[in-house]
């Protein structure tokens, strides 16, 4: 066990666990603003409702993307300080950026929308979540550009004096096809979770209506509005994740065609795909032996691989064992390295992502056509599956991120620098085991603290964030979030 | 002047503009078990920060991407050698952003009491370590020929060290009291006069030894009069105080803290990460520093978005201008089991 290890274990912790709420911002905070411009334009209270309901779910989880956002900029320069001292020059701008022009935007106006409901003109207001809105996607964008810079790195060179990288053009970083095309498949990916998660706790609400006649405790009528509210945000939700679920195909197929250019290795390791072929079959289930790099059980489909590639159905797709043997030559200086990453975890990651993400559109595509004009479904299995994709749509995310990252293996920087050189020296395995340790905890903590209020205050319903306004009352008078 | 001096310059300002703006905030924290004798005072407190403490720290997040992005390797050496101490800020700031949403949301007093705790404790650790890191800095680091600190956590306590962490965490706390006085009603608002005076006997003491040996041991000749006017500003904020002139001394504490922390960065200028092992192992400006190109690609950026950032967040200080009093919350029945405290009417006009 050396250091290198765990810090990959934690870099893989802490981030796996801080893009558990980041989809959810991203996402949730344009339906959030979304239903506040339904109810600014049309002044219907439901909307109001709706908007404070999610909205007050929203910021649950938009605290926790927050405070584990700290920790994902700090551990470059503490767990990877020779990453960031070779990186820093081009890898460092896009993150100064998003602190400058996104970070600022979300945390300065979220605070502003949280506090400002009797404060702002309402058309104020409701600007101010829009442009939280769009620093959290603008956000995205940035740590994005980043992140696809370390897998095609564009618009550099390395400074022969000191060995460090140097930009040349920050305009072919930020228009890296890897960036724009991540940042597609992401916020896709995001909507596609955060529509789950308002068709979730739609179908959870109109479910426990169904079955208890109330909001949640047994012979008390629910108010008489949550019926119709969550009616329509079950199927706002599910519109969400099914517009979003189209870009997502459209971009991930992109990506395919991507990794088949710039990282033919990961491609192959997904697709547990040995041998340079041309016409090369798509994999469904495959055992190999990843020693000998040879797969005893492969069952396939013909040309389908090679068409998604390279968009042609004899096109050539690169094997494992050829890219190995290229690799070995080419990055001669670096010794005996293995340039082929966890095939099992890749090929499985790989498909599980495709399975669990696209499960959620399934469902949506679905549940609109079951609730339309009006209707709803009375089968159980119907709200089952609603509630359900949502922790499958997590569950692709993460599998995405762990198919990018494992899959750029052993390199931080592609062709650049590696893994094994871009960890702290000055950092022991006492050090990092500690922060493994208690970020680990502390995570473990609270997320069981966020999971508990978020089920609180879905149980609790609207009625229990914003009262039913009484007959005649003006519904302009909004009380506002205080802590 | 060099583009790399512009971007030392940045930065400091960056860490300066973090240090006066989350300072009060860190204040507050800190004070809350002091001052909030009852749950209602302490959410009067928590409030009068509510809407600003996270744009507050944005501050420190876009400093660490500018030093990593214009000073690769002061980012790389020092995030990596302030291993610990960096880990503890991290782990407060975690709970303490995470404590300000949560606490109002459950309805137990055991569930608050933990937040509190967490407030407390999130709000006291970053605002020593801050001032025991930054010393640390200005006095130099065991920095080898690789630009590699390899410092023990005993290296990190020395007394002039150990004096800045006492001179940060006693500053906030006076800039944390006077903020209140000057945004809450009462009796926080005489209670947090008190507090502030009370602070300040060990603040001025603390702030006056620790600038003096900032300078008498590091400083140049221009900080003399940084440090002079520094001093100068916290007793007349103590005056100020005394005199129940709430604004003005909240003004003296803030210019404090901006010119200790020019004071500190002017003491380090042009090494950004002195060695104690050899002078030849400092890091420098000049070779810290990133190329030309990104240092006038970042130079455009900030010079057109900071601009804009420092508009909408003093926007967002007018909007919240008002004190924060008992009577904007009031206790509400609660709602089936539920917490009540969400009906609550916001501080209102």
């Amino acid at each position: 066990m050396e250091a290198l290890d765990l810090a990959r274990w934690q870099f893989g912790i802490t981030t796996v666990y801080h893009f558990l709420f980041v989809p959810l911002t991203i996402g949730l905070s344009v339906i959030v603003a979304s239903l506040q411009t339904a109810w600014y334009r049309t002044g219907r209270h439901e909307y109001l409702r709706a908007t404070k309901f999610f909205g007050k779910l929203f910021l649950i989880n938009f605290a926790m993307g927050v405070v584990t956002g700290i920790v994902q900029e700090f551990q470059f320069g503490m767990n990877w300080s020779e990453y960031s001292r070779f990186v820093g020059d081009v890898f460092g701008a896009p993150l100064a950026m998003e602190a400058l022009l996104a970070f600022f935007l979300e945390s300065t106006f979220i605070g502003l929308w949280i506090f400002g409901w009797d404060r702002l003109p309402r058309g104020v207001h409701l600007a101010c979540i829009w442009l939280a809105a769009i620093g959290t996607n603008l956000s995205a964008y940035f740590i994005l550009a980043a992140n696809a810079w370390m897998r095609h790195p564009v618009g550099f060179t390395v400074n022969p004096e000191n060995g460090r990288t140097e930009l040349t053009s920050i305009g072919a970083v930020l228009a890296n096809p890897q960036a724009w095309s991540t940042f597609l498949h992401v916020v896709s990916a995001a909507f596609i979770t955060a529509g789950l998660f308002v068709a979730a706790v739609s179908a959870f609400k109109l479910w426990r209506a169904r079955r208890h006649g109330d909001t949640g405790e047994k012979g008390v009528e629910p108010p008489a509005g949550d019926h119709e509210l969550f009616r329509k945000t079950l199927r706002a939700g599910m519109v969400v994740t099914l517009l979003a679920g189209i870009v997502v195909v459209y971009s991930g197929d992109h990506q395919a065609k991507l990794a088949a250019e710039y990282e033919p290795m990961k491609l192959a390791a997904a697709e547990a795909h040995w041998e340079t072929e041309e016409g090369a079959p798509f994999s469904t289930f495959a055992v190999g032996d990843t020693d000998s790099g040879v797969n005893t059980i492969d069952i396939t489909i013909p040309r389908v691989l090679s068409f998604l590639a390279t968009g042609t159905i004899d096109g050539t797709v690169q094997g494992m064992n050829d890219l190995q043997e290229q690799y070995e030559q080419e990055y001669a200086e670096y010794g005996d390295v293995d340039y082929i990453p966890n095939v099992f975890i890749m090929y499985w990651s790989f498909r599980l992502m495709i399975g669990f993400g696209l499960f959620g559109v399934a469902v949506s595509a679905l549940g609109l056509w079951l609730t339309r004009k009006r209707r709803l479904p009375r089968t159980r299995w119907f709200y089952y599956a609603a509630v359900a994709a949502l922790p499958a749509a997590l569950t692709a995310n993460i599998l995405g991120w762990v198919l990018t990252e494992m899959g750029r293996q052993p390199w931080t920087v592609h062709g650049q620098l590696l893994t094994a050189h871009s960890v702290s020296p000055g950092v022991s395995l006492g050090q990092v085991a500690l922060s493994l340790t208690v970020f680990t905890l502390i995570y473990g903590v609270l997320a069981v603290v966020e999971a508990g209020l978020l089920w609180r205050y879905v149980k609790g319903g609207p009625s229990h964030v914003v009262p039913e306004p009484e007959e005649g009352e003006d519904t302009g008078d909004v009380p506002a979030f205080v802590y | 002047m060099d583009l790399a001096t512009v971007w030392f310059i940045a930065i400091a300002v960056l860490w300066t503009g973090y240090f006066i703006l989350e300072g009060f905030d860190f204040g507050v924290g800190i004070l809350l078990p002091v001052l909030g004798r009852r749950d209602v005072d302490r959410r009067v407190m928590i409030n009068a920060i509510g809407p600003i403490w996270d744009g507050n720290e944005v501050w420190v997040i876009t400093a660490g991407g500018a030093m990593f992005a214009a000073f690769p390797a002061w980012y790389a050496t020092a995030f990596s050698g302030f291993y610990l101490p960096l880990l503890l800020i991290l782990l407060a700031l975690i709970v303490r952003g995470v404590a300000f949403e949560y606490r109002g949301k459950g309805d137990t007093d055991r569930w608050r009491a933990w937040w509190d705790r967490a407030i407390f404790w999130g709000s006291a650790l970053p605002a020593f370590l801050w001032g025991l890191v930054f010393a640390n800095i200005v006095r130099g680091m065991p920095v080898d020929g690789d630009e590699i600190l390899r410092a023990g956590v005993i290296d990190l306590l020395n007394p002039y060290a150990l004096l800045g962490g006492l001179t940060t965490l006693s500053l906030f706390i006076l800039h944390g009291a006077l903020f209140l006085t000057l945004k809450t009603g009462q009796p926080v608002r005489s209670r947090a006069r008190t507090a502030a005076l009370r602070t300040a006997c060990v603040a001025v003491p603390a702030g006056a030894v620790f600038l003096v040996w900032t300078q008498l041991a590091h400083g140049k000749t221009w900080t003399w009069p940084v440090v002079a006017v520094a001093a100068a500003a916290l007793v007349a904020g103590v005056a100020l105080a005394l005199r129940g002139s709430e604004g003005r001394s909240f003004a003296c504490t803030a210019a404090t803290i901006g010119l200790a922390s020019v004071t500190l960065f002017g003491s380090l200028f042009p090494a950004v990460l002195p060695s104690t092992l050899d002078p030849a192992f400092d890091l420098t400006v000049a070779n810290a520093s990133s190329a030309p190109y990104t240092l006038t690609v970042m130079s455009w950026v900030a010079a057109v978005f900071l601009p804009v950032v420092m508009g909408y967040q003093a926007w967002s200080y007018w909007v919240f201008r008002k004190r924060v009093t008992r009577e904007h919350i009031e206790p509400v029945p609660a709602y089936g089991g539920g917490d009540g405290q969400d009906q609550a009417p916001a501080p209102a006009e």
